[in-house]
């Protein structure tokens, strides 16, 4: 891996139609209205970041939320064109919108608009799961839209939520059976996370709901990589799936594999490099102090950070370790300015918990369950 | 100087919380030391922990003047004392120092255990004793069920006990009048005789140096005047006499029976010995005061700093706290595990814990402390005995012939219906019964209980079965040999040094049971399985396993993470601060002390 990761476009469009139990991201409730001012906002946003830094093009550009698929076609258009326009789009580039399968019948509009690859939040295919999670649409309206999507020529991914209280391996066996048939080549399967703040936090706390205990999650994990394993659609990264390698979110391995992103859209985050120096960026959550921060200021950026060469190792590490290609251990050391300590990785390798040579660490199936600890392990040993 | 007969010393005893901050303060008020706006804050329990906690941990006085009802001006000296067992020394000598006592009992709650030692104590020093029931206002209050209490359980005559509500204001004239009408004024004395003077008690002042709290039994207390310490055979001239009004103010000479401080470039409160005689230099009295005691540490734990780095700081702020409080010793001590500390002394266990908290508090330290210890007396093969303070230290049991330990004479008093788990609990800790009697429906038990049983938890255990309704006493009895082996903590196979402790060999397994779970609790879940073991010599007697730890990695994981897990990180880099590294394990900070704690929530 060169140390240019690449370089994309993060557009964070904060409405959905209704706000899921279980969802901790920056999200508003859409209270009707066209949302204009922000449209002009992200655009007027992205065209001021291509004057400030030098123009780079991008090979990916993610529309995601909140639920970008309430954007009309045109919108969507909007912004890739502004993309396009500030940056340069690469021919081939990746342009992913998350969308929800009640919008099935924008798929092919979308698609038009120049989306290439639709990733769609199914989150479930029983009606019972859909209903736990506080979704909108049906199980029969999920496949619908996965066919519907399939329809268009894009690339198709999907996501799934398992692990749900009460949920048995038996349960979520059969249910992951289901899907593993479906005409998609990339899947996210995510464990549902009790994240504080949110409904199901407050159901947890006041007994409604039960956390799940550590020894289930694993088997339910265990479980997971087993049958897609089996399916063919092994795990790339802890909780996505893809086959062949070209299905792979291009995007998202931009975060994994320490690459740059420009952020835009309310509380998008981004790393960027401006004269050397690499930056964390986040943008203004609140919609309206988005809006008056681009129109003040040019750019949405709430926050600045400029990023030491330790920082940016441990992001680095802390990322990297999620993927099932591991990550590239010079870079990390000479960012750190130090190596690994010794012990720490025998101690690891003696487990079977991680691989190591002179140039990568890369954690075993069993290390991947303990990704977060192992690399805490490494950075503070 | 004041006339003998129109002064009136008298100290107050009283359960925490039972109002005797309040009623003091009321009476300084009433006698017009205080205006009502400085008034607003509790007077005589200065430090911040006092106050916290309601307890008294310094002697205190403060002198009142009073014209009674009989038209006469009377000076009444009010001597606050520490309430605490820790400090029944400090308290004896107090006590030594006046002629009279006011009881205070809360009129709903009755008598307690600790008011019961320190009411015994005043009797054994001849006091003349007022019963006062306080919050007699309150709904709750049963004044009749409490006097018949005190008949009962203490022997007192509480027909003519004073009502009062220091809260509002209530009876405290009465109670003056009680004090001056009740209580004989000083005995003895004669102002010609070479100066004879009780050393009450003594702090460090930032302002005035050391300052020395006493009281005049023969001779005339001056400025100027060269006085001799006699235990600690060392002489000053006074700089300063003075009496608390409770500020401080000057006076130019205290005569017999009077109380008041003076000071005399006293270099460290360690020079102003609890209880030594104040004498003239070159006249001295011809006989010393009876009943000096050199302060004598009973628990003894390793104090260490988090922080190595911090080990200068602590051994500084140890010395600060030393200069005020002669009783709390310290010595150098290196821990295997630990690093570099100290092994300390303390008068007790509150005592302990107040000195640990103003280590934290007031010179911003993180400690760990070890688990608590008493002096044992180990008597060797070749004759010989050795004090131990740290099991550490603990010869190889060969050359050992046996093990002492100290005892306690155990005062409770309990609700009926907690009696029960309460008699478990001693027989638990090896108790042996002494008495057990009833007033009204309290049961008061006496015990004599081995004292490393005590050290560790079981006052948290006494509340906890009692659900806080029981009180406790105790004064330290005597050494007994006793069956005592040395328990070693194994962690990851890795002895924890500083988790070792004598026990008793029968209880042996039942307190390493409760110590690896404690600990199976406390140590988090690492990626590989932790046995934990307590072991005397090779054998094991209790183990706990921690699993591995199956899962660990977040679900969800993209852009706007990385900075959530760089922060996390933050937080694992400072916590990890707070680890100790033994052999493969971390152990937090907390997890060690919650561990010694042993407080069975």
């Amino acid at each position: 891996m060169t140390d240019d990761a690449g370089f994309g476009v993060y557009v964070h469009w904060p409405y959905c139609a209704a706000i899921c139990p279980y969802c901790d991201f920056n999200v508003r409730r859409d209270r009707g209205g066209d949302h204009e001012d922000l449209l002009r906002a992200i655009v007027a946003d992205i065209e001021e970041h291509a004057r400030r830094i030098a123009r780079r093009p991008a090979q990916t550009l993610f529309l995601g939320g909140g639920t970008p698929s309430l954007l009309s076609a045109r919108g969507v258009a909007t912004l890739i064109e502004a993309v396009d326009a500030a940056f340069g789009l690469e021919a081939g580039a990746e342009i992913s919108l998350e969308a929800n399968p009640e919008h099935a019948a924008m798929f092919a509009e979308l698609v038009s608009a120049g989306v290439n690859r639709l990733s769609l939040g199914v989150q479930a295919l029983r009606q019972k799961d859909l209903q736990t999670l506080g979704r909108r649409h049906s199980a029969i309206e999920a496949r619908a839209a996965i066919e519907a999507a399939a329809h268009t020529g894009a690339r198709v991914a999907a996501d799934f939520i398992y692990a749900l209280d009460g949920q048995t391996e038996a349960e979520w066996a059969d249910a992951l059976d289901e899907i593993l048939r479906l005409p998609i080549a990339h899947a996210s399967f995510y464990q549902l996370t009790v994240e504080a703040g949110t409904p199901f936090a407050r159901a947890v706390a006041r007994g409604r709901m039960h956390a799940l205990d550590v020894e289930r999650a694993a088997r339910l994990y265990e479980l997971t990589q087993a049958k897609t394993i089996d399916a063919g659609l092994p795990a790339y990264e802890i909780s996505n799936h893809a086959r062949p390698e070209s299905e792979r979110a291009r995007h998202n391995l931009l975060y994994w594999r320490g690459g740059d992103w420009l952020g835009v859209g309310p509380g998008a985050h981004g790393r960027i490099a401006v004269d050397g120096a690499r930056f964390a960026t986040r943008a203004h959550a609140d919609p309206k102090a988005y809006v008056r921060a681009v129109a003040e200021e040019g750019i949405g950026w709430a926050e600045q950070e400029r990023l030491s060469g330790p920082a940016q190792g441990e992001e680095w590490l802390m990322m990297g370790l999620r993927l099932a290609e591991g990550v590239d251990r010079r870079r990390i050391e000479c960012a750190r300015g130090a190596r690994f300590n010794a012990d720490v990785l025998e101690a690891l390798v003696a487990q079977e918990l991680l691989y190591t040579d002179e140039h990568r660490l890369v954690l075993t199936p069993a290390g991947r369950l303990l990704a977060d600890r192992i690399a805490r392990d490494l950075l503070l040993g | 100087m004041i006339s003998r007969d129109k002064i009136r010393n008298f100290s107050i005893v009283a359960h925490i919380d039972h109002g005797k901050s309040t009623l003091s303060d009321r009476l300084i008020q009433f006698t017009g030391g205080l205006s009502a706006r400085e008034m607003t804050e509790q007077v005589l329990d200065s430090m911040d922990i006092e106050r916290e906690r309601g307890i008294t941990i310094k002697a205190q006085t403060v002198r009142l003047d009073y014209r009674a009802k009989d038209g006469e001006d009377y000076v009444l000296n009010l001597m606050d004392t520490p309430g605490h067992v820790d400090f029944a020394y400090e308290v004896s000598r107090s006590l030594a120092a006046c002629e009279g006592a006011l009881l205070v009992v809360d009129a709903s709650q009755g008598v307690e255990a600790q008011t019961l030692a320190n009411v015994y104590q005043a009797l054994d020093n001849n006091l003349e004793i007022i019963p006062v029931l306080n919050k007699i206002d309150l709904p709750a209050a049963e004044p009749e069920r409490v006097r018949a209490q005190i008949e009962d359980v203490i022997g007192l005559d509480a027909s003519n006990a004073v009502l009062t509500s220091a809260k509002s204001g209530l009876g405290i004239e009465d109670c003056l009048e009680a004090i001056v009408t009740r209580l004989p004024p000083p005995m003895t004395g004669d102002a010609n005789a070479p100066l004879k003077a009780l050393l009450v008690d003594a702090w460090y002042d930032a302002y005035m140096g050391v300052v020395v709290l006493f009281r005049v039994i023969d001779g005339v207390m001056k400025k100027g005047l060269r006085i001799k310490l006699m235990q600690a055979d060392a002489e000053y001239q006074i700089d300063r006499v003075g009496v608390f009004r409770p500020k401080a103010q000057d006076v130019e000479a205290l005569g017999p029976g009077e109380i008041g401080f003076l000071t005399a470039s006293i270099k460290e409160v360690a020079d102003a010995r609890v209880g030594d005689t104040i004498t003239e230099y070159r006249r001295e009295t011809a006989q010393a005061l009876p009943g000096f005691k050199p302060a004598q540490p009973v628990v003894f734990c390793g104090l260490f700093p988090t922080d190595a780095a911090d080990f200068e700081d602590l051994r500084a702020a140890m010395g600060k706290l030393r200069l005020n409080d002669a009783s709390f010793t310290f010595e150098m001590e290196t821990s295997a595990a630990l690093g570099f500390g100290f092994r300390c002394g303390f008068l007790g266990l509150l005592h302990l814990e107040i000195i640990q908290e103003r280590l934290t508090r007031e010179f911003d330290l993180d400690l760990i402390a070890t688990a608590p210890s008493v002096v044992y007396h180990v008597h060797m093969n070749d004759g010989t005995m050795r004090e131990l303070h740290n099991p550490a230290d603990l010869p190889d049991p060969t050359y050992i012939k046996e093990i002492h330990e100290p005892w306690i004479k155990a005062t409770i008093l309990t609700p009926d219906e907690y009696l029960g788990s309460i008699l478990k609990l001693c027989q638990d800790r090896r108790g042996v019964q002494r008495e057990l009697s009833y007033v009204g429906n309290r049961a008061m038990l006496v015990y004599e209980l081995p004292l490393n049983e005590v050290v560790f938890d079981f006052y948290d255990r006494l509340k906890s079965v009692s659900r806080g309704y029981a009180s406790f006493d105790y004064q330290i009895t005597d050494h007994r040999e006793g069956d005592l082996v040395k328990m070693s903590i194994l962690v990851n196979d890795e002895p924890v040094d500083a988790l070792s402790m004598l026990v008793h060999r029968g209880r042996a397994e039942a307190r390493g049971r409760v110590m690896c779970e404690k600990l199976k609790e406390l140590i988090p879940q690492h990626m590989f399985k932790i046995p934990i073991q307590a072991a005397i010599g090779g054998r094991i007697v209790a183990r706990e396993t921690i699993s591995a730890l199956r899962k660990d990695v977040t679900a969800k994981c993209y852009g706007g993470d990385a900075s959530r897990k760089r922060k996390l990180l933050d937080k694992q880099k400072e916590g990890k601060k707070r680890m100790r590294q033994f052999g493969k394990v971390e152990i937090p900070q907390e997890a060690f002390i919650a561990a010694l704690k042993m407080d069975g929530d």
